[in-house]
């Protein structure tokens, strides 16, 4: 069976103090190969531990992980990780930071050069590749993690609010540039956002999970995404479906964080 | 006190001058000039280069006029000790009632200057006090026994200075300077002293400049300040490149591994705070006072530093990064490699410009405890002998070389860690 099952993953991480913390319960998932999921919720739902999870930098509890017939035990090249921001190397120029996964892998120079000049054009960085990579605007350095984790060429992957530090303009130019990723290179991706927005445009699927214990809430199916391939954001914006799951989204994270903040107040009280 | 006046006059001087009629010669970068509020906003404070130029002009200017240097005008000087044909007449009281007067001639001359007794031929010899001629060199006094003044010195007794009165342990200001008689009734005579330093103290510029320039190429006692100087340079590079060599890798041990860093953090973190120089006695007793000695003793000096500046280098690795390589498919060794001493470099380049810093201070000290030769050698050696101008040299030269270790270490910085505080 290819694709990434995510198999009844419970992770819990116990206090110094006795007490513990169920940061994620039951989580189920089923991506086919070339799917696109946005994953939203309140903070301390467990969306940034799943995704640690996948990559393989945690190890959950109980539950496990596959990908395409293999089990996941730790990082490999096979999932693919685009941060926020600061995961660049700052000592390396920009081509360097991109064919750095071929490098490690021992690929011919010539080879990965191609890969590298391919990739360079496609985010756009062909007139940037000789400069160092804290010379470049917040955007500029997203295209090249971008390219980076492509130029690996991973099965999976994994995007930590990968435009959460960028400004409103360059994000929605960026949002339109991983779309177009998406579909030329028909990688399966899991993107991790704050942004209801950014979720729904960018999710083919759309996750909205709930804190305290972390689980799925609810899962969208969204015809956004295939709408915004190559096409103006904007205009998918507009759609009228789009602004009512909009709001029923926006309500529904309400909600949980009132009833986070009720809680706390509750307790103490 | 009274430099300290001076100095204070001449900063408010110069900052009233500049005040009134800087204004035109001040470039403010375009923006700067648009500000209105510069008080507090340290961004616009520039560094006035006007007054740096005058704050190291006027302390050479007071060094020159406290010391006479022949380099500034004499009109800036302050008042030196006297120096020319002085003297004094003294009345004399025998027991009898009969009083007599004698004259006492002194020629204040310069410190080394070969002189003749002023002469008192002129003068007639009568009674029981006699005449008295005497040389004195710059910032002494001369002691005039009573024996030589009076016929009888059980009996009579010098009563009298320029006709002021004057008893033992008394003292009597006359033109020129000042009289003294201690208890057994002899006079020491002293020429005013001035306000300009003796050179034992203070040597003037000039003479410093030209000690600096026979110590190139003459040296002292036999040895050149550049083998002073390069044997102490030597030391410290020795002593901080073996530093280097075991505390680098010793830091990343501790930065990557609990069993290292549980081992040595006790060693690392009680050694730190012990000054290198508290250090000297046991290296001496136990190395001697050799270069095994002092390079052992430079290289515990670096150890530390460099250890601990390797170890937060490693620390200081964002976790995104290593993240990251892993999951671009690095190994642990290709991650150290690519990742974690890239990253660490800035840490370690900040620790060995402390580590420098703490070694050349500390090479100069050890080498004033033992040594043959070297920069710190060549001062205490010359102190003993009361050469304050080769000490002042190597004072000089000591914090010149100083500064330009840093500054090389900055500019090497600069060029092999461009990313510094970029990440």
């Amino acid at each position: 069976m290819s694709g990434l099952q995510i198999d009844d993953i419970s992770m819990r991480f116990d206090l110094p103090n006795g007490s513990h913390v169920q940061a994620l319960q039951n989580v189920s998932l089923d991506l086919k190969n070339g799917e696109l999921m946005s994953v939203l919720g309140p903070s301390g739902c467990g969306k940034t531990t799943l995704l640690n999870i996948v990559a393989g930098f945690l190890k959950q509890t109980s539950g496990k992980i596959v990908l395409n017939d293999k089990q996941v035990v730790g990082p490999s090249a096979d999932r693919g990780m685009v941060f926020q921001q600061g995961a660049l190397f700052e000592w390396m120029s920009v081509r360097k930071n991109v064919s750095f996964g071929p490098d490690m892998k021992g690929m011919p120079k010539a080879q990965s050069n191609e890969i590298v000049e391919h990739l360079l054009d496609v985010v756009g960085l062909q007139d940037f590749k000789d400069k160092a990579v804290y010379e470049l605007s917040g955007g500029m350095q997203q295209r090249v993690a971008l390219a980076r984790c492509l130029a690996n060429d991973p099965d999976v992957i994994l995007m930590d609010e990968p435009l959460g530090a960028l400004d409103a303009l360059t994000r929605e130019k960026m949002q339109g540039l991983v779309l177009k990723l998406w579909k030329e290179t028909g990688k399966t991706i899991i993107l991790i956002t704050h942004s209801v927005e950014e979720a729904l445009l960018l999710g083919e699927r759309l996750l909205v999970m709930a804190p305290r214990p972390g689980r799925i809430h609810k899962e969208y199916r969204l015809p956004f995404a295939e709408m915004g391939v190559g096409a103006d954001l904007r205009e998918v914006k507009k759609h009228p479906d789009y602004n009512t799951t909009r709001e029923e989204i926006l309500a529904m994270i309400w909600d949980m964080e009132e009833e986070i903040m009720g809680r706390t107040e509750e307790s103490a009280a | 006190m009274i430099i300290l006046g001076m100095y204070i006059l001449i900063f408010a001087i110069a900052a009233l001058i500049w005040a009134i009629v800087g204004a035109p010669f001040v470039k403010k970068d375009p923006f700067t000039a648009l500000k209105t509020v510069t008080f507090g906003d340290e961004s616009a404070i520039r560094s006035n280069r006007f007054a740096s130029v005058i704050s190291v002009i006027s302390i050479f200017v007071i060094w020159g006029s406290f010391t006479g240097s022949t380099l500034i005008p004499s009109f800036l000087h302050v008042p030196g000790p006297f120096q020319g044909d002085t003297g004094f007449t003294y009345e004399a009281t025998a027991p009898d009632g009969t009083k007599d007067t004698g004259t006492v001639r002194a020629l204040a001359h310069p410190v080394g200057a070969v002189v003749e007794l002023p002469s008192l031929d002129d003068l007639e010899e009568s009674g029981f006090a006699k005449n008295f001629a005497t040389t004195i060199p710059a910032y002494r006094a001369s002691t005039i026994i009573a024996g030589k003044l009076l016929e009888d010195r059980k009996v009579q007794k010098i009563t009298s200075i320029n006709g002021i009165p004057i008893a033992p342990e008394g003292a009597v200001d006359i033109e020129n300077g000042q009289v003294r008689m201690n208890a057994k009734g002899s006079l020491t005579f002293e020429p005013e002293q001035g306000m300009q330093m003796a050179e034992q103290f203070l040597p003037a510029p000039e003479k410093v400049g030209k000690r600096f320039i026979s110590l190139i190429f003459d040296g002292y006692q036999n040895v050149t300040l550049f083998e002073h100087l390069g044997l102490s340079l030597f030391r410290v590079l020795v002593g901080f490149l073996l530093g280097c060599l075991v505390g680098i890798p010793l830091g990343y041990a501790m930065g990557l591994n609990g069993w290292f860093r549980g081992w040595f953090d006790p060693i690392v973190e009680f050694m730190r705070p012990v000054p290198p120089l508290a250090l000297i006695p046991l290296i001496i007793i136990w190395l001697g006072i050799w270069e095994t000695g002092k390079i052992s003793l430079l290289f515990l000096a670096a150890l530390w530093i460099m250890a601990i500046a390797a170890r937060s280098g490693v620390s200081g690795v964002r976790i995104s990064k290593v993240h990251a390589a892993y999951s671009l498919g690095a190994s642990k060794w290709q991650i150290l490699k690519n990742v974690i001493v890239p990253n660490s470099l800035p840490d370690i380049f900040t620790g060995a410009r402390v580590a420098m810093g703490v070694c050349w201070g500390t090479v100069v000290a050890a080498e004033l405890v033992a040594a043959q030769k070297g920069a710190g050698k060549m001062i205490i050696e010359a102190s003993k002998f009361s050469l304050t101008d080769i000490v002042i040299v190597g004072i000089l030269l000591i914090g010149v070389v100083g500064f330009g270790i840093d500054i090389l270490m900055r500019i090497l910085e600069k060029w092999l860690i461009p990313w510094k505080g970029k990440g």
